[in-house]
């Protein structure tokens, strides 16, 4: 195919004038179409690397800033992707790296015009925000995803020196919170705001300046406060922006007084373009139906700090007909869940997060009862968080069964390797039926009781999944086998506290070239087995993250804490730390 | 665990004598592994906790033996909780350290959560009682208290401990030395697993003075401060972050030793 379309459109290159192609490109938006244009002939990526817009890095280290800049000129907003997904939980040390200062540094030079920052579990130090106040003079849009490294001070850099900023997102990064007077930064003379995400933040932000952003804010749709603003206040930024369509409270609770209330309802009930809403710190259940007036216009109800009780959540989102995404607690209950099935049938994402997530007996009433009501009441719902201490295989069929629709499905026995609690076998069966079933699946997370054959379902019959999440599970390096020489479409595997070592990954060892990266902890891999890749693979940096000291003194076949392995064309990276090595081609060991 | 020692063995044949490694009574200090002769660990040559263990299973490992699936042959009961292992539940730290400040307020099963150490007792209940105000403080002060950084002298690596998970000074130090082990193994041996709470009777070196090591604090206000010497609540609410620092370097930081010795020996066990 490929080469007749290549000598198509040689031919089609030689009539069409250089200018025409870039204009059918500039409808080419995604990345994997751009890609492939990008492949066609070498005039085609010459036009293509010229014209490239947007650019994302799903790994930092697999490419360098040089080679980003070198090939693509002119680029407005870039997306880069630091450590891997396991740091979310605090596997991956401190100083790992993932800083994105020499990226910044080097577009600082290279794109003038760059518009957008989007950053994901990278360290951000407040040089590098400064940084980016102040080489960009069109800049629009900062998000900071689960990042770290800053404090308040570089917001206050972004906030005096960025213009021309849109967008400021901080969601879910953690920010060394000096103070809240960064935000009297932004000059009174900028009125471009369009969405704002501060949730993150503990210290309190002057609340006149935040009024008066927001009453120049014309443009504002987004506006996620944090904890410390009061409920009281609420309603003097709701009246100034009726116009909002997404909106996070901060502590949802005050001294129970009617004219708050009042205040609260009426400044709700004026927000009539409002699909979404968070926040909910610290719930007064008696301040919820200040919100009623606008359920049935809400698309996403994110409830997941709100420790309300079922009754309340119940009659909350039972009014909530036009839900799409619902985040909530366990508080919400089988029972609760049975209401939302009943009530919410756009559903399409569901995350049901533990409220008490470190005891073993349950302190609510809900198990795999909950989740099958809303798969069965809710043809839409097609990806699932889910926390439960119990699980059975026919739930999980059942499941699967009513919807085959599921792009994915993580689900978390809270207990590791936790059997069916009705027949006590592995949970291989229940799995398999959701691999099975789910043919568009991309998205799966495992737990507990698995044995390796629910990866020789997942090998088989996981054909379009992209990503993987194991822990706990599997007897033998048959499991790892099956899925690294199955499994087309696999792009991330991360792996914790699993019984796979040497075998299967060197068998299957040209697989990790055509993923994007693959993360083990807690296994079985040898430093002998890591060297042979590194040696073998000289496109994937194998990193041994090892706090224990060099692996050079202990012997090869003994077992390394953890393990990342990535593709990347930049080579072995510079900044590692000292407990990360990585192995050349000459099985050197580099530090 | 054993399965994995197992699994281990048909991978890396040195290590045939895995069979004989029995698990003693509970995973806390001294109680660990008894190490068969003849293993290939003979650097080691004392009773090693799974912590001293190289083969990297450490702390992670011993949620294998929670919940049903763990192997019938290990000798000691499944500890009550799961919070001793690193990174599980798979929760983010803000989400955790959000729903820990609001259940110090709301929550009346405390106890039962915070592994029910009757060592905890007097301080936790002085935690509820300062509860509203100090959530009230602590939000404001730092979005993010339950977990703050720790770094020991010695070590260019920084940890993280959860402090929403202790109710107490004892706990928290006992976790540190878990964590970093005691400075009187060898210095390679140093954990990479879980916070585990340690069940045993001996108290905290760190908070003794017996230790080469002793537990301070960053405040609030930037100054270093010696752990122990103000209530639990207070603490919480001023605290920035840890470090454990050399007894040698730590001159001026605090009262003697010996007076705090005497303040913490006196809880029941």
């Amino acid at each position: 195919y490929l080469s007749n379309t290549s000598t198509l459109s040689t031919k089609m290159a030689k009539s069409f004038p250089e200018e025409v192609l870039e204009h059918v490109f500039s409808f080419i938006t995604s990345d994997s179409d751009r890609n492939a244009v990008s492949l066609v002939c070498k005039s085609w990526y010459e036009i293509e690397r010229w014209c490239r817009k947007r650019v994302f890095v799903g790994n930092c280290y697999a490419v360098s800033p040089r080679i980003l800049t070198r090939r693509f000129p002119e680029v407005r907003s870039v997306e880069i992707k630091g450590k891997p997904h396991f740091a979310d939980f605090n596997l991956v040390p401190e100083g790992w790296g993932g800083c994105v200062y020499p990226w910044i540094s080097a577009m600082a030079g290279a794109y003038p015009w760059l518009e957008e920052i989007r950053l994901k579990r990278m360290v951000v130090s407040d040089e590098a925000l400064e940084l980016i106040s102040t080489s960009f003079c069109n800049f629009k849009v900062l998000v900071l995803s689960s990042c770290e490294g800053f404090s308040t001070d570089g917001l206050a850099s972004i906030a005096a020196n960025c213009r021309e900023l849109r967008v400021l997102d901080l969601r879910e990064s953690e920010v060394d919170d000096l103070s809240g007077h960064w935000l009297s930064h932004f000059p009174d003379t900028w009125t471009s705001l369009v969405s704002l995400n501060i949730a993150c933040l503990g210290s309190e932000v002057s609340f006149s300046a935040l009024e008066r952003l927001v009453a120049r804010s014309p443009n504002l749709r987004t506006l996620r406060l944090n904890r410390a603003v009061s409920l009281e206040k609420l309603h003097n930024l709701l009246c100034r922006a009726p116009q909002l369509v997404e909106f996070g409270t901060g502590a949802y609770s005050s001294e129970l007084r009617p004219d708050v209330f009042s205040n609260l309802a009426g400044a709700f009930s004026g927000c009539k373009q409002l699909k979404g809403l968070s926040g909910f710190w610290d719930v007064v259940p008696a301040y919820l139906p200040a919100i009623y007036l606008t359920c049935s216009g809400l698309t996403s109800l994110n409830l997941s700090y709100a420790t309300i009780q079922s009754p309340d959540l119940v009659k909350l989102v039972s009014q909530c007909h036009n839900l799409q995404r619902l985040w909530v607690l366990d508080y919400i209950e089988d029972i609760g869940l049975d209401a939302l099935a009943a009530s919410c049938k756009h559903l399409q994402e569901l995350r049901v997060f533990p409220s008490d997530p470190y005891v073993v007996d349950p302190n609510v009433s809900l198990t795999e009862r909950g989740l099958v009501a809303v798969s069965e009441g809710c043809p839409k719902l097609q990806s699932v968080l889910y926390f439960c201490r119990q699980m059975s295989n026919a739930a999980l069929v059942a499941i699967a069964r009513n919807r085959p629709n599921l792009v994915c499905f993580r689900l978390c026995i809270i207990e590791p390797r936790a059997p069916d609690y009705l027949t006590l076998e592995p949970l291989d069966a229940g799995f398999g039926a959701i691999v099975e079933h789910c043919k568009e699946l991309r998205r799966l997370s495992l737990s507990g009781l698995l044995t390796d054959r629910v990866f020789e379902y997942i090998g088989t019959r996981g054909r379009k999944l992209e990503m993987l999440s194991i822990a706990f599970a599997g007897e033998s390096d048959l499991g790892l086998h099956h899925v690294l020489s199955g499994c087309e479409s696999l792009r991330k595997l991360e792996i914790r506290d699993c019984p796979f070592g040497d075998k299967a990954l060197l068998a299957n060892a040209a697989k990790l070239e055509t993923m994007r990266s693959l993360w083990m902890s807690s296994c079985s891999v040898s430093f002998g087995a890591c060297k042979l890749l590194g040696q073998k693979l000289p496109r994937l940096n194998v990193e041994v993250i090892d706090e224990r000291g060099s692996p050079d003194s202990r012997p090869e076949s003994c077992p390394v804490e953890k393990l990342y392995i990535y593709r990347t064309v930049a080579g072995p990276r510079v900044d590692m730390p000292p407990f990360v090595w990585t192995i050349d081609e000459d099985a050197a060991l580099r530090v | 665990m054993e399965q994995d020692f197992v699994g281990m063995a048909t991978e890396v044949s040195s290590y045939s004598n895995e069979a004989e490694l029995e698990l003693g009574l509970g995973l806390s200090l001294g109680g660990g592994l008894v190490k068969a002769k003849g293993s290939p660990w003979g650097e080691y040559g004392k009773i090693m906790t799974a912590k001293d263990f190289p083969s990297g299973f450490c702390g992670t490992k011993r949620a294998a033996d929670y919940g049903g699936g763990g192997p019938p042959d290990v000798g000691y009961s499944a500890p009550p909780g799961v919070s001793q292992v690193v990174g599980w539940p798979p929760l983010r730290t803000y989400r955790m350290n959000s729903l820990a400040n609001q259940a110090k307020v709301l929550n009346d099963e405390e106890e039962k959560r915070v592994g029910g150490n009757d060592e905890c007792n007097g301080a936790l209940k002085e935690n509820m009682d300062n509860g509203s105000n100090k959530n009230d403080t602590t939000v404001k002060d730092n979005g993010q208290l339950g977990f703050v950084k720790v770094n020991i002298d010695g070590m260019p690596i920084g940890r993280k401990v959860d402090l929403n998970a202790h109710a107490c000074y004892k706990t928290l130090a006992r976790t540190l030395e878990e964590m970093f082990c005691r400075p009187s193994t060898t210095i390679n041996s140093n954990c990479s697993g879980g916070q585990e709470k340690g069940k045993g009777t001996q108290p905290s070196k760190l908070l003794d003075g017996s230790s080469e090591f002793v537990l301070t604090y960053e405040d609030k206000e930037g100054d270093w401060m010696l752990v122990g010497d103000v209530p639990w609540g207070m603490f919480l609410s001023t605290v920035k972050r840890l470090r454990i620092m050399k007894t040698s370097e730590a001159n001026g930081l605090a009262p003697s030793f010996r007076e705090r010795n005497d303040r913490h020996k006196n809880k029941p066990i």
